[in-house]
């Protein structure tokens, strides 16, 4: 392992893990997924309010439309329950669909607009749908000090 | 439940939490996630199937439905069948597999376990509340969270604990079954029944499998009394008896626990219908009698609503994913890059779960986002390098207190496992439904190091200014 990160860091432009933003739960609605739309303080020199409220926002709109409880998912219910659930071994459930989709878009979300600021978005469904997890990265450049410090990440971020 | 059970190894969890090892060829053996589990689970099939610890009494319950339908099928109902209508066994089949059916599904699938917090975010909740100045202080600096959080919802406010087993604030609803060992959604209570815990994904196969269970055992005993009834038309009581030897037994095992399914069927009703879990409801958290305002926050308008949502509303996926592949350098997340093969032991082709798909798309994020600067500005990664496989835990909670029964079931057959419940406390978690009085918390876990960040870090080939 070592050999291999030395090869590594003798390239020029090296960026590190500098801390990672939680963006946690917003429980005022019930227990339907939904994140938090502050802004926490540590993104504010990376990437401007608004486009990351909207990623959060489509990313609640998403999840309400997987959970969303209506003529569909009773039907999808209804459905699996008279095959004794045996249905699901053909088709996916809607939740998966949704979940797919959100994958395609944080990915798409994370190409265009988060990766060039140094930034990425973790898929909250990795992380048990408890966090969205945004990881900071810091161009190291010669004459940084030890990568992944972390001496910043302790202030308080906005919850 | 994953569908597709084709090849069933059965192999049990490995307790010893281990990162893979290298042969000496330098090949390492990938482990799927089940494997390295830290909950108290069995787990089957290679992953697909999940149950609880203690599976005793399950079999119990396999055994005394699978013999008491057998002995109806053979012994009665062709005597039915032949007098009465055909039509009696047909019934009777589809409500037998349909028991079976809802029983190994709510057996067999993930109740809704929440997965543990990373090291990131357990260091991160712990550092965070210190800073707010809430813990004077001290040495270390990060001190432990405090124990509750408040949250109002639809206007009431409800207080989140903080577990310190799964270092997680919990969702409102959830619970850690200090059985499994595992903080579960919306988690109703630990079914020894059933071997596993009833939570939000295994809740309306628990239920449909108690309300078709009661018309099983309604079906039965009236058949067979109705059988004897016939039969002594014809031969005399006893002699029916005679000719019908197993009628005794099933009308002894059907009398006996008619009674708790049927209760336990209704009083589930009543649940779904309020919208409560068997929890909530015991604890009275929404009862009228804590207060004038108290009402339930996550009930809806009207019961219809609350039934078709708990049993027709949408499915939500397992948290866990259990038969996705470990990544050797970090313990939880499934991140690669192109730019790290040399260092990371490619991950084995194996067939994926959607979920595997979700995470195998989020790396190719980085791998779309660094292949241009491969040639050019390579990414280079933490200087530390990375824990591997290890997930640190808090302390384990280490007593066991046995599951309370069924509120509405106080019948026998629940009985003889009472008197076997360990008289220990939780102090850390709260016990579901426990007999016992709860000690007060301890706030012990484990130490988090800066090390936690760097693990994550090869996941660190970001495009950066160059684009």
């Amino acid at each position: 392992m070592a050999t291999e990160f030395h090869n590594l860091q003798e390239l020029h432009h090296s960026a590190s893990l500098a801390t990672k933003v939680f963006i946690q739960r917003d429980y005022s609605e019930g227990t339907i997924c939904k994140f938090q739309t502050k802004f926490p303080a540590e993104l504010d020199s990376r990437i401007e309010r608004a486009l990351f409220e909207i990623t959060v926002k489509t990313l609640n709109d998403y999840y309400a439309e997987a959970e969303k409880i209506g003529g569909q998912s009773y039907l999808e219910g209804c459905l699996a329950c008279a095959t004794a659930y045996v249905i699901f071994l053909c088709m996916e459930t809607r939740y998966e669909k949704v979940l797919k989709k959100i994958s395609k878009y944080i990915q798409d979300q994370n190409e265009k607009i988060y990766a060039p600021r140094g930034l990425l978005i973790t898929d909250p469904i990795e992380r048990g749908m408890r966090v969205i997890e945004i990881s900071v990265f810091e161009d190291r450049g010669s004459s940084a000090s030890s990568s992944g410090s972390s001496s910043t990440s302790s202030s308080s971020s906005g919850r | 439940m994953d569908p597709g059970m084709t090849e069933c190894q059965y192999s049990q969890i490995s307790t010893v939490a281990s990162s893979p090892m290298e042969s000496q060829l330098g090949k390492k053996i990938p482990k799927r996630k089940w494997q390295t589990f830290p909950g108290r689970n069995k787990f089957y099939c290679n992953g697909r199937i999940m149950m609880g610890r203690q599976t005793g009494v399950f079999y119990l319950t396999l055994v005394l439905i699978v013999v008491t339908s057998g002995l109806f099928f053979a012994f009665d109902c062709p005597f039915l069948a032949y007098s009465l209508s055909p039509a009696i066994p047909a019934i009777g089949a589809f409500l037998f597999l349909f028991v079976m059916g809802m029983l190994l599904r709510a057996s067999f699938s993930d109740p809704g376990v929440l997965p543990r917090a990373t090291p990131d975010e357990a260091a991160h909740l712990e550092c965070q509340i210190a800073d707010d100045g809430i813990n004077s202080p001290g040495s270390g600096g990060c001190r432990s969270p405090p124990r509750t959080q408040e949250v109002v919802i639809n206007g009431q406010t409800v207080k989140l604990k903080y577990c310190f087993t799964c270092k997680i604030f919990r969702p409102p609803r959830a619970s850690h079954c200090s059985l499994c060992d595992n903080c579960v959604e919306r988690f109703d209570h630990h079914c020894p029944w059933v071997g596993n815990c009833v939570g939000k994904r295994n809740y309306r196969y628990f239920y449909l499998f108690i309300l078709s269970l009661s018309f099983l055992t309604i079906f039965i005993f009236a058949f067979v009394i109705t059988h004897i009834v016939l039969r002594s038309n014809q031969t005399g009581f006893l002699s029916a008896l005679k000719d019908s030897p197993a009628s005794v037994l099933e009308v002894v095992v059907c009398f006996f626990s008619m009674w708790s399914i049927v209760g336990l069927s209704g009083f589930h009703t009543y649940l779904i219908g309020s919208n409560q879990t068997t929890n909530e409801d015991i604890k009275g958290l929404w009862s009228s009698k804590r207060g004038k305002g108290n009402y339930n926050p996550y009930s809806y308008s009207s019961v219809i609503t609350n039934c078709c949502a708990a049993l027709c509303g949408p499915l939500p996926p397992s948290l866990i994913d259990r038969r996705g592949f470990i990544q050797p350098d970090t313990p939880q997340t499934a991140i690669q890059s192109n730019g790290t093969t040399a260092y990371v032991a490619p991950q084995p082709q194996a067939p994926m779960c959607d979920q595997d798909q979700c995470i195998q798309g989020t790396k190719f994020v980085f791998q779309a986002a660094t292949t241009p600067l491969l040639h050019s500005d390579p990414i280079s990664l933490g200087s530390v390098p990375p824990l591997l496989g290890k997930i640190p835990l808090g302390v384990a909670c280490s007593t066991l207190s046995y599951p309370a029964q069924h509120a509405a079931a106080a019948s026998m057959p629940s009985r003889p496992w009472e008197g076997q419940a360990l008289a220990h406390r939780d102090p850390e978690h709260e016990a579901n439904r426990q007999l016992y009085p709860q000690a007060p918390g301890l706030g012990a876990y484990g130490p988090s190091s800066q090390d936690s960040l760097h693990q994550d870090s090869v996941r660190g080939l970001v495009k950066l200014s160059s684009v």
